[in-house]
């Protein structure tokens, strides 16, 4: 039956492939990496900035451990180390957290650094808010009915930023409050091409400053402050949480040498730092 | 833009970037697995469809169909909460690795194979089972000619399985985690790179993928065309 020789012969070259190829890895799934492999949710802001980058290969030689990360919204992140998918969180949303810690299933939550929150719109300004404080702004833009484009996706900048219209006195809605419920890179993005208003952390935004015809228009309020805590997470979260990865990360990110490493990131390619290193400080005493 | 997409893509080739090879590896192993794991069911479950006569075929048939436009983001999504840790496959530690990636993509191309098979053997001439029959083959060896008789609608059907996973990033992101040097194949990679923008990138990702998608349909085509020469040859010559 020749005929059928070269489908048989297709067949088998895929399967060759597809086998030979799942087999190769499997040794290195059986060795160290997958004998030391933890997951580490955190936000969006850490991964399109490129800090997890900078400080994950350095984690991994140091430790030995290697790190899954899934970089999704605060919301998100806590919401997977509460069903135990997670050993361990880097985010940023105090109240949130706070909640979350309180629940019990979490063991410690540290201080790892800040940085801060800045409220980017197009260079016209057209509702006139530059310079204006944090609540202030908010006030202006909704007068103004000019648009704003949300994260939506209860990240923790997503979240900061329904904080704030709520010290407003405002409840955001109606066609120029627009919701992307995407990262915040691809927020920025949205709100670059359509002229609009959106409140960034400061190290996404520098990070793709060159591609945005975006401006800074407010910065610096105390309300702004944008603080990055590690939780560790337990197996009372679920049975197959590794406390002691999760522990090894937070130790090592909250030590001299890793916060180091975050204090000078950044700084060669934009001129500044992104973050502030805050391992060990008092929470109350940030950004004064 | 798009010329820099252009030249950042050659450049990455051209230079051998480890990311960006290590990527498209990961992204040709993933697929081209998930598609033979695909052709594997599809095969005998469209055979199945077709010839076979038993109750709720038509029903069974009708979903195959269906399932030919079966979304990714779902597919990733009820594979994801099946792999979870406090999930049914949970102790499998399977979420967020290339094989959860593979078994995601083998359920999206799955009905597709399965559903364009079906449709590749009902075009054949009813009588030409009852016929091999009559001619004396056995009942496995009938079926070996039907197949063999609808060969290239069948390499469609496995072409276009490869097409449709090689190219869906919902369920390759949410199963896989885009996770770098593991699970980041060139839809998610070119997800990141927009997300960070890096449009230059994103593009030359674009590029490489629809490159190696062209590489291998041009290999398949043209394997699949030269029989197609040499069996007419042969029947014109007989």
């Amino acid at each position: 039956m020749p005929r059928s020789i070269p489908v048989l012969v297709l067949a088998v070259v895929l399967l060759l492939v597809g086998c030979g190829s799942t087999a190769t890895p499997a040794p290195s799934a059986a060795g160290p990496s997958a004998e030391k492999s933890l997951i580490l949710a955190t936000t969006t802001s850490t991964q399109d900035s490129g800090l997890l980058d900078e400080l994950l290969p350095a984690f991994t030689r140091d430790s030995g451990w290697q790190v899954k990360t899934l970089a999704v919204g605060s919301g998100q992140a806590i919401e997977l180390g509460r069903r135990g998918e997670a050993d361990v969180l880097l985010v940023h949303s105090p109240a949130a957290e706070q909640a979350f810690v309180a629940e019990g299933t979490a063991g410690q939550r540290r201080l790892v650094m800040h940085n801060d929150f800045v409220l980017v719109g197009p260079a016209n300004d057209p509702a006139g808010v530059r310079d204006l404080d944090g609540v202030g702004v908010f006030g202006k833009i909704a007068a103004a009915q000019a648009l704003f484009v949300s994260r939506g996706d209860d990240s923790g900048t997503n979240a900061r930023e329904k904080d704030l219209w709520k010290k407003a006195g405002i409840t955001p809605e109606g066609s120029w409050y627009q919701a992307t419920g995407q990262g915040m890179g691809a927020t920025l993005r949205v709100a670059s091409e359509k002229a609009g208003y959106t409140l960034s952390d400061r190290a996404t935004y520098l990070a793709q400053r060159d591609t945005l015809a975006l401006d800074v228009l407010s910065e610096g309020d105390p309300g702004l402050l944008n603080v990055y805590h590690v939780i560790e997470m337990t197996t009372k979260a679920g049975e197959r949480v590794q406390p002691d990865g999760a522990r090894a990360f937070a130790d090592w990110i909250t030590a001299p040498p890793a916060q180091q490493r975050i204090g000078a990131f950044g700084q060669a390619e934009f001129g500044q730092a992104l973050f502030t290193p805050d391992a060990g400080k008092d929470e109350a005493g940030l950004g004064t | 833009m798009l010329r820099d997409g252009l030249l950042e893509a050659v450049r990455l080739l051209l230079t051998g970037d480890q990311d960006t090879w290590s990527i498209t590896a990961l992204t040709l192993r993933v697929s081209l697995t998930a598609t033979a794991v695909a052709l594997l069911l599809g095969v005998p479950l469209g055979t199945a469809l077709a010839l076979g006569r038993f109750p709720g075929r038509r029903v069974l048939h009708a979903a195959a169909n269906t399932g030919m436009g079966l979304p990714p983001v779902v597919v990733g999504l009820f594979v994801t909460v099946l792999l979870w840790r406090s999930g049914p496959l949970g102790a499998f530690g399977l979420l967020y690795t290339p094989t959860a990636m593979v078994v995601a993509q083998a359920v999206i191309a799955t009905p597709i194979v399965a559903a364009l098979t079906a449709a590749a053997l009902q075009q054949v001439d009813p009588d030409f089972l009852l016929q091999m029959r009559a001619l004396g083959a056995t009942r496995t060896r009938a079926l070996w000619a039907l197949l063999a008789e609808a060969r290239l609608p069948l390499i469609a059907a496995g072409l276009a399985g490869f097409g449709a996973v090689v190219s869906e990033v919902g369920a390759a992101q949410m199963v896989g985690g885009n996770i770098q040097g593991e699970t980041r194949v060139l839809t998610t990679a070119a997800v990141l790179a927009t997300g960070r923008g890096q449009f230059a990138l994103a593009i030359a990702f674009g590029l490489v993928l629809l490159t190696i998608a062209f590489a291998v349909n041009l290999f398949v085509t043209l394997a699949q065309q030269r029989e197609r020469a040499s069996t007419s040859a042969r029947s014109s010559s007989a």
